[in-house]
């Protein structure tokens, strides 16, 4: 009984204490007001993205769909956004689109985080040993050429997929990961903390991922937050040049260059995907930017 | 100082011959036989074997490398699909006007952010801040290829005052052919009005590729600016009664301005990349058009030579800017450290 009594308060103890990390964290990320503004775009979009088929006022009209007689219509009460030249709803298509960028975001960084985390704590731990020179001049290469010239060239070479942009993006993206992760790593691999988990004889699996990872993971998720916007960007580059989702399968670079055909007399057909664009970048930047404060040891 | 440069220059040569063993890689990674390609489905058998033979690619892939490496390394990267002319005449052709209007579009980007940074420090929290932190929150969403038809579609149809397509009018001629950059042409001939209307040519596209990399300088510049304004050699200029003008421009703006230098290379790296859009739609015949038509028609040995070409002028942007770090910072000149 008695040790019940003893353990029951300490229990509470330590859940008001992670309660209010959560609270503090987001005290933190809530004092910059535009934070939070990102943070309700970013939750819009991925709400609409994911519910597209329930909430786009004409879900059929992602796919091939042809109705001349709305063609080329001004935003109206119907067609909010107005219609494209087959007739088909820009607003449905728009929403259909944040699909194929969501799932272009996530699936790029899944990918790219873990090899190139990986490959960063590896080079960065045994600084100076021929695998670490190995794996950062392997990375030097990559960051060698600008990034978008070898995501189009890669893209270009594969068929074009949605999948296969993503590899393409791939291909350029893991370095920035095995830089940043490899800096902090020669920075932690000093700390008291791990000198004593290698004198204690620890194996070198659980110094990397139990001692060391654990403290690089902030800047990697604001890294991984303000990434979602520029490859969702980088994206879109590639479908504006026509190297990723086909038609008639929305992506909202290829429904920004098409529209740039028709304009200025039908605007509307390539101004609210690329505003779309604009509002995807602009929401993952803006909640990176609070991610960032809310890591930060600033009180 | 320059010891820390050759030991950089060296590693930069080492990117540089891992950069030919990837480009190469890209260039015969291709799904399907690029002789089949090149020829059609229709050709007979034994000419598809004749230009594999011819095109090397019977041997195995080490030697092939030798061979295009020993090519490239005497300027001979192979022909042209697309205009049937050895691509490194193409390359002469095209290369000086992407040059150009990356050069002139990176010197509009540093102005621009470090001068709308330091606006925005010494107005700090009032509407001019605002203004500017709004602008750049905008440039840095905004992906190239869209203010280039936002452009397109202001100064093409509603505001006509400057041009929108290609180097320079229809009735205008070209200058002598010197550096292949026409603005500096025109001047090196003295004529004026030729320079005038290059450089109106090249004002758009310039302006869209770098209006996201400018507003990243701006921010970049203000927060560093902010952070350093509250340390201790500031306060003590403060308290010898130092004009708040000459501590802005000469003491704070100094070492702020060397993490928007740094990172100057990242933005120049998304002008070269973003250049593959906004030169195809400005119609503005420059290498990144050119590489980008290369790939949509699959042009092997042009998207080899473009990539390389760039991956060469980016290594040798990198070192520029090296160098005008440790010009500015005195950290890395005299310590031989790194400034990041």
């Amino acid at each position: 009984m008695i040790n019940e009594n003893q353990a029951m308060p300490q229990r509470i103890v330590i859940e008001r204490d992670k309660y209010e990390k959560y609270k503090k964290a987001w005290y933190k990320f809530s004092l910059n007001k535009m934070s939070v503004v990102g943070l309700i775009i970013v939750m819009a979009v991925l709400v609409l993205g994911v519910f597209q088929p329930v909430i786009a006022p004409f879900p059929h009209h992602a796919g091939k769909f042809v109705n001349y007689n709305d063609a080329s219509l001004a935003p109206n009460s119907t067609y909010l956004l107005g219609t494209d030249i087959f007739g088909r709803d820009i607003l449905s298509r728009i929403l259909f689109a944040f699909r194929g960028a969501l799932t272009m975001g996530i699936g790029v960084l899944l990918i790219v985080v873990p090899i190139g985390g990986v490959l960063g704590l590896i080079a960065g731990y045994w600084r100076g040993k021929p695998i670490s020179i190995f794996i950062m001049r392997i990375t030097d290469i990559f960051l060698a050429l600008p990034p978008l010239i070898l995501a189009l060239c890669v893209g270009a070479i594969l068929r074009p997929t949605l999948f296969n942009s993503m590899v393409a993006i791939c291909v350029s993206w893991w370095p920035w990961y095995t830089r940043l992760v490899y800096g902090m790593v020669t920075t932690l691999r000093n700390e008291l903390y791990v000198k004593s988990a290698e004198l204690l004889g620890a194996s070198k699996a659980h110094i990397l991922f139990k001692e060391i990872l654990p403290n690089c993971l902030g800047p990697i998720f604001t890294k991984m937050t303000l990434d979602m916007g520029w490859v969702i960007l980088t994206g879109a580059s590639l479908s504006f040049v026509g190297l990723g989702e086909q038609p008639p399968t929305p992506a909202l670079g290829t429904m920004v260059s098409d529209g740039a055909k028709f304009l200025p007399a039908q605007w509307w057909i390539a101004i609210f995907p690329a505003i779309s664009i604009m509002l995807i970048v602009l929401g993952f930047n803006l909640t990176g930017d609070g991610i960032k404060d809310m890591f930060s040891s600033e009180e | 100082m320059i010891i820390n440069l050759i030991r950089k220059i060296g590693i930069y040569f080492l990117v540089l011959i891992g950069l030919s063993i990837l480009v190469f890689t890209i260039g015969r990674v291709i799904p399907g036989d690029p002789a089949r390609q090149a020829l059609g489905p229709r050709a007979p058998e034994q000419v598809v074997q004749a230009l594999k033979e011819e095109m090397h690619l019977d041997k195995p892939y080490y030697i092939q490398y030798g061979i295009w490496l020993k090519g490239a390394l005497r300027f001979d990267l192979g022909k042209s699909l697309m205009t049937r002319r050895p691509v490194i005449q193409d390359i002469r052709e095209f290369l000086p006007a992407t040059l150009e209007i990356v050069g002139i579009s990176a010197l509009l980007m540093a102005l621009g952010g470090i001068i709308l940074g330091v606006l925005a420090t010494k107005y700090e929290g009032t509407w001019l801040d605002g203004i500017i932190r709004m602008f750049s929150y905008l440039g840095v969403a905004s992906p190239a290829f869209v203010w280039a038809i936002i452009f397109m579609l202001i100064f093409g149809y509603a505001l006509p005052l400057l041009p929108t397509t290609g180097r320079i009018g229809f009735a205008t001629t070209a200058p002598p052919h010197a550096t292949g950059m026409y603005t500096l042409d025109y001047l090196l001939n003295g004529d004026i009005q030729g320079f005038k209307e290059a450089f109106s040519h090249l004002l758009l596209p310039a302006i869209a590729l770098m209006l996201g990399g400018m507003s990243q300088a701006a921010r970049i510049t203000r927060s560093s600016m902010t952070d350093n304004s509250v340390k201790d050699y500031i306060l003590a200029e403060q308290a010898y009664g130092v004009t708040e003008r000459k501590i802005l421009l000469k003491y704070l703006l100094r070492p702020s301005i060397i993490p928007t230098i740094s990172i100057l290379s990242l933005d120049i790296a998304a002008l070269f990349g973003n250049a593959f859009l906004v030169e195809q739609i400005f119609n503005y015949p420059g290498l990144s058009r050119y590489g980008m038509q290369a790939m949509l028609n699959k042009d092997l040995n042009a998207i080899s030579a473009v990539v390389m070409i760039l991956g060469i002028v980016f290594i040798l942007v990198n070192i520029l800017i090296d160098i005008i770090v440790a010009y500015v910072d005195p950290r890395v000149r005299l310590m031989g450290g790194d400034s990041q």
